[in-house]
């Protein structure tokens, strides 16, 4: 368990817009997937997540209904809007873009500045 | 349809947030089951599967808390939690409830009045099109309005500043429409009045410039709606009929709009008729006379793009050509314009001190409530701090807190807010329909209206922020785990805090208004039993008008002294006298320019005084109890053949002849050159009201200077009611068909008082209003200040401490801020009076009786309001006390 991340501010929204984006997930499920495809390097409080669906589902990034889980439960499934989708591609971009400069930045050798 | 539409919108939305409410509880529970359901695959029991779930979901109820928030429409919901959790609160301690609502009822609603009245007389006093541009002509060295009509002919053709303008003077005639004859009150108006205002009729028409052609020429009359409405029960047919007016008949033309009422907010007419009727309503035709100024007010709408200013420079350059036309009539013509509502100057000056001073007073009344109330507020902030340390402990943010504290604040100035919008409609109302001289058609349409109930809600809402804002810095500071772990601290700081000051403020702002109120009380009391220059009680006034009886010429007198002769006769009756206007009971006083007798140069500037002039008979002095001081008084013998006599006062001696000894026998001259001979000297009076300048009066022979105005001063011992009746039936004797007005001269004077009583009314009222916001400020104080050294009270009495100690510890700084605020507001109070001495007869602070009053108000109030937190203190039990603590 310690060897998990904290996860930077504003990181949880990206993760569960990647999550969907793979397929229609209930709010379980995003965890899971969230942690699947993380490697479990993530360390996130399960209620978290919940503000942040509904948070994307107001700004018209995901959309919900109601369905049948795998568990054969009554469970609210999250999909992509187009907007989200394109989100997910900017946002992808900037973290990638941020992360290399950061990277960059962090690899920095004396003799280079 | 729309009441039904947004009711249905609200229980929608009611029910979509409670169905979202179960969607996020039932999608949360959905979550703990897939969890559970994973968790007892890998071999737990469901119970326990089910429990670990629901830890490792973590805080659900904070988490559906921000789900709510990130679904939006939150705030609305958090608002209504907010209010419902504030209506807890405040249902929880009645006591705090009721003191914030009735102070805050009793600020709000002052205001609201005050702002009622005060947009009513200034702020927007007529209802007539483009008010703002309305401006009436005012001489330019006094606060007068009068022309001549001839000056207000040149006036109004010679002016290239105004759209129009107009004049009209206010009349009393008599009116028979067939059925009974009454007195009515009318305005004189030129033919252009409802042309130049804008004012189109309701009914009928109005007449216009084109029906003017000379004297008498329009015997039309435009009714006002009011009276239309009383008198002939709003019939229509009324337009086109016939009636007597003083006798001569007149047209009914038409009715004017329900919202007009004339251009003098206070003096709502009867109805119209055209000025050049003049004759048949006065009895007299002064059109031609340059020299006399009778007409009351000429006003009219400044052309768009003229100035006032403007329009001033081309008035007096009318003026000097008056002057130099005719230098007989008119000089030092020079004019400046003035709103006409409240007759310029004259009273609008007064009139809007008075009114600012008291919405400035009513504000500070909320100032004051709010500042009380904010400490209270603070206090309870300090008692609630363990509930606030536990919720920030838990994790609820500051704003939070604080959102829910000015919830509380404007919670409590809504619901004040309200119960004083209520009080205020009904005070409006009552105000509206008073007539506060039932002689005169002046009444105050004041009825509630939106602006009332705007002002009252942004009241409400800025004092509820107000004092919500208090205990602020003190919730900010607030630090959860000092509190929680050590309980409230009883910190007694020794140093002057904001809430003191405020306090004392509050003290000081009510002392000013006691002070004040009883200045205002005691110059009222005062000016009751001045002397007036005669004696109103146990006399009767008859007040009637001859000409509106159809007398005229030589008539009128010999009918004045058969009417003398007839109350004489009553029992009981010791005196009776006749003078043509009463001292202090109407308007419509002559005054006479006079002239020493070496004076040529009969200009108003070479005057030597301007002086009342009464008409008397014989008795009049002796009826209404002036002391003669030398000389003879007026006999039947100065008749129009005999030498012209004047009695005079002892000002006009004083102003004329220089001193009253040397004026006995002497001659003075009136403008027309008359040379009048002084026969007598009686003692000085007050002539049209209590806060004038002594001035000069002349009293001359009914007989010489007749006049078919009429009253009748009756000296009686007899009870009034009897009284009023044998005159009713003697003047019945002497001729049925007239109008008479009986009451008595005390009753009268009402009049002339009610500025003061108005002025010792809204002080004493706002004084009293300062009294209970005071007495709930140092209670509060007082109550706070003993809950919060309890524990330390209780160790000074374990330790034997004397029952005057202990109070001196409690209740020292409240009766301190007391005696420093009460000083503080005499002192203010006693300069504020200079004011009121503009208003009040005689006000004055230099009296033991008003300081002392005060002293004695303030003192009380201070008892009152320490009493509880004094028995509180005093029945501290140290051992119960140490022991629950």
């Amino acid at each position: 368990m310690t060897d998990q991340a904290q996860l930077l501010p504003g990181t949880l929204d990206l993760l569960i817009l990647r999550a969907v984006s793979l397929g229609p997930l209930h709010g379980y499920g995003v965890l899971l997937r969230i942690g699947q495809i993380s490697g479990n390097a993530l360390l996130i409080e399960q209620g978290a997540l919940y503000p942040g669906l509904f948070r994307l589902v107001r700004q018209g990034l995901l959309k919900a209904s109601w369905g049948t889980s795998e568990n054969n439960r009554r469970a609210k499934f999250y999909e992509l809007t187009a907007a989200g989708r394109k989100r997910l591609r900017e946002e992808t971009a900037n973290w990638n873009r941020l992360a290399t400069a950061i990277g960059a930045a962090l690899a920095a050798q004396a003799e280079e500045v | 349809m729309k009441l039904l539409d947004s009711l249905r919108f609200r229980i929608a939305t009611l029910f979509q947030r409670s169905q979202m409410n179960a969607e996020m509880e039932e999608e949360l529970r959905s979550h703990i089951q897939h969890r559970a359901d994973d968790l007892e695959r890998s071999g737990l029991p469901r119970a326990q599967a089910e429990r670990r779930a629901r830890i490792e979901f973590g805080g659900h109820v904070r988490y559906k808390e921000e789900c709510r928030e990130a679904a939006g429409g939150t705030l609305l919901e958090s608002f209504v939690q907010d209010v419902r959790f504030a209506l807890r609160m405040l249902r929880k301690s009645p006591g705090f409830t009721t003191v914030a609502v009735v102070t805050l009822a009793m600020a709000i609603g002052a205001n609201a009045v005050v702002f009622r009245v005060l947009n009513a007389l200034i702020l927007h006093p007529l209802h007539v099109p483009d008010a703002e541009t309305l401006y009436g002509i005012q001489h330019g060295n006094e606060a007068s309005s009068y022309q001549s009509y001839p000056d207000y002919l040149d006036l109004r053709d010679r002016n290239h500043s105004f759209d129009g303008l107009a004049a009209f003077s206010g009349a009393q005639a008599g009116l028979d429409t067939g059925e009974n004859s009454s007195r009515v009150w009318i305005y004189e108006v030129s033919g252009n009045y409802f042309d130049v205002l804008r004012i189109y009729p309701y009914l009928g028409r109005v007449f216009h410039a084109s029906d003017e052609h000379g004297a008498n020429s329009a015997p039309y009359i435009v009714l006002s709606y009011a009276y239309w409405h009383t008198r002939f029960q709003d019939d229509p047919g009324v337009v086109g009929r016939t009636v007597q007016l003083n006798k001569h008949p007149f047209t009914i033309v038409g009715v004017a709009p329900p919202e007009f009422h004339g251009t003098l907010v206070f003096f709502n007419p009867d109805f119209f008729v055209p000025i050049v009727n003049q004759e048949q309503v006065e009895g007299e035709n002064l059109l031609n006379t340059r020299g006399k100024r009778w007409v009351f007010m000429t006003m009219g709408h400044l052309k768009t793009g003229v100035s006032p200013a403007q329009a001033v420079a081309d008035l007096n350059s009318i003026g000097t050509y008056l002057e130099k036309t005719y230098p007989k009539d008119d000089d030092q013509r020079s004019f400046t314009l003035a709103r006409p509502s409240l007759y310029g100057d004259y009273l609008g000056k007064p009139v809007r001190a008075f009114m600012t001073g008291l919405m400035l007073l009513a504000g500070l009344i909320l100032l004051a409530a709010c500042a009380n109330l904010g400490s209270l507020f603070a206090a309870r902030a300090a008692d609630r701090s363990r509930e606030v340390a536990l919720r920030l402990a838990l994790g609820a943010s500051r704003t939070r807190i604080l959102r829910q504290l000015f919830t509380e604040a404007v919670l409590l100035s809504l619901v004040g807010g309200a119960v004083g919008v209520l009080g205020s409609v009904v005070l409006l109302r009552s105000m509206s329909v008073w007539q506060p001289f039932s002689r005169f058609p002046i009444n105050l349409p004041v009825e509630p209206d939106a602006n009332v109930y705007a002002v009252a809600l942004l009241l409400a809402l800025a004092s509820g922020f107000l004092f919500g804002a208090v205990p602020v810095r003190q919730v900010l500071r607030t630090d959860p785990y000092e509190i929680v772990k050590s309980g409230s601290l009883g910190t007694v700081g020794r140093r002057i805090t904001v809430r003191d000051l405020l306090l004392g403020v509050q003290i000081a702002i009510c002392a000013v208004l006691v002070t004040s109120s009883m200045v205002a009380v005691r110059g009222l009391m005062r000016s009751l039993h001045s002397n007036f220059g005669f004696e109103p009680r146990n006399v009767m006034l008859v007040d009637t008008d001859l000409h509106m009886a159809g007398y005229s010429g030589d008539k009128v007198t010999e009918m004045q002294r058969r009417m003398i002769d007839a109350m004489e006769t009553i029992p009981g009756v010791t005196s009776v006298g006749f003078i043509n206007t009463a001292p202090l009971v109407s308007g419509g006083y002559n005054g006479s320019l006079i002239f020493t007798d070496e004076t040529a140069d009969l200009r108003s500037s070479k005057a030597a005084a301007d002086s009342f002039m009464f008409s008397i008979s014989p008795e009049y002095f002796h009826a209404a109890g002036t002391v003669l001081q030398s000389g003879r008084t007026i006999t039947w013998h100065d008749h129009k053949d005999a030498p012209r006599v004047a009695v005079i006062n002892q000002e006009f001696a004083r102003k004329v002849f220089g001193s009253v000894t040397n004026a006995m026998g002497r001659y003075f001259k009136r403008r027309d050159g008359t040379r009048i001979q002084v026969v007598g000297l009686v003692e000085d009076g007050k002539y049209n009201n209590l806060t004038e300048d002594q001035q000069p009066a002349m009293f001359l022979p009914i007989l010489q200077s007749p006049s078919s105005q009429t009253y009748l001063a009756v000296r009686s011992d007899r009870d009034p009611g009897q009284l009023v009746a044998a005159i009713r039936s003697t003047v019945r004797d002497v001729d049925a068909g007239l109008p008479l007005y009986i009451e008595p001269w005390n009753k009268e004077l009402d009049n002339v008082l009610f500025p003061s009583r108005v002025a010792a009314m809204a002080l004493g009222v706002l004084g009293i209003m300062g009294a209970m916001l005071s007495i709930t400020g140092i209670f509060g104080m007082a109550a706070y200040s003993v809950s919060k050294r309890l524990k330390e009270l209780g160790i000074r009495m374990a330790l034997g401490a004397q029952r005057k100690e202990v109070l001196q510890a409690a209740l020292g700084r409240a009766f301190k801020l007391l005696a420093f605020g009460s000083a503080a507001g005499l002192l203010l109070g006693i300069l504020a009076s200079r004011v009121l001495a503009f208003v009040v007869y005689q006000a004055t602070p230099r009296d033991p009786l008003v300081l002392a009053a005060v002293v004695l108000a303030m003192s009380s109030l201070g008892l009152v309001a320490t009493w509880i937190p004094a028995q509180r203190a005093l029945s501290i039990d140290p051992m119960i006390l140490l022991r629950q603590e």
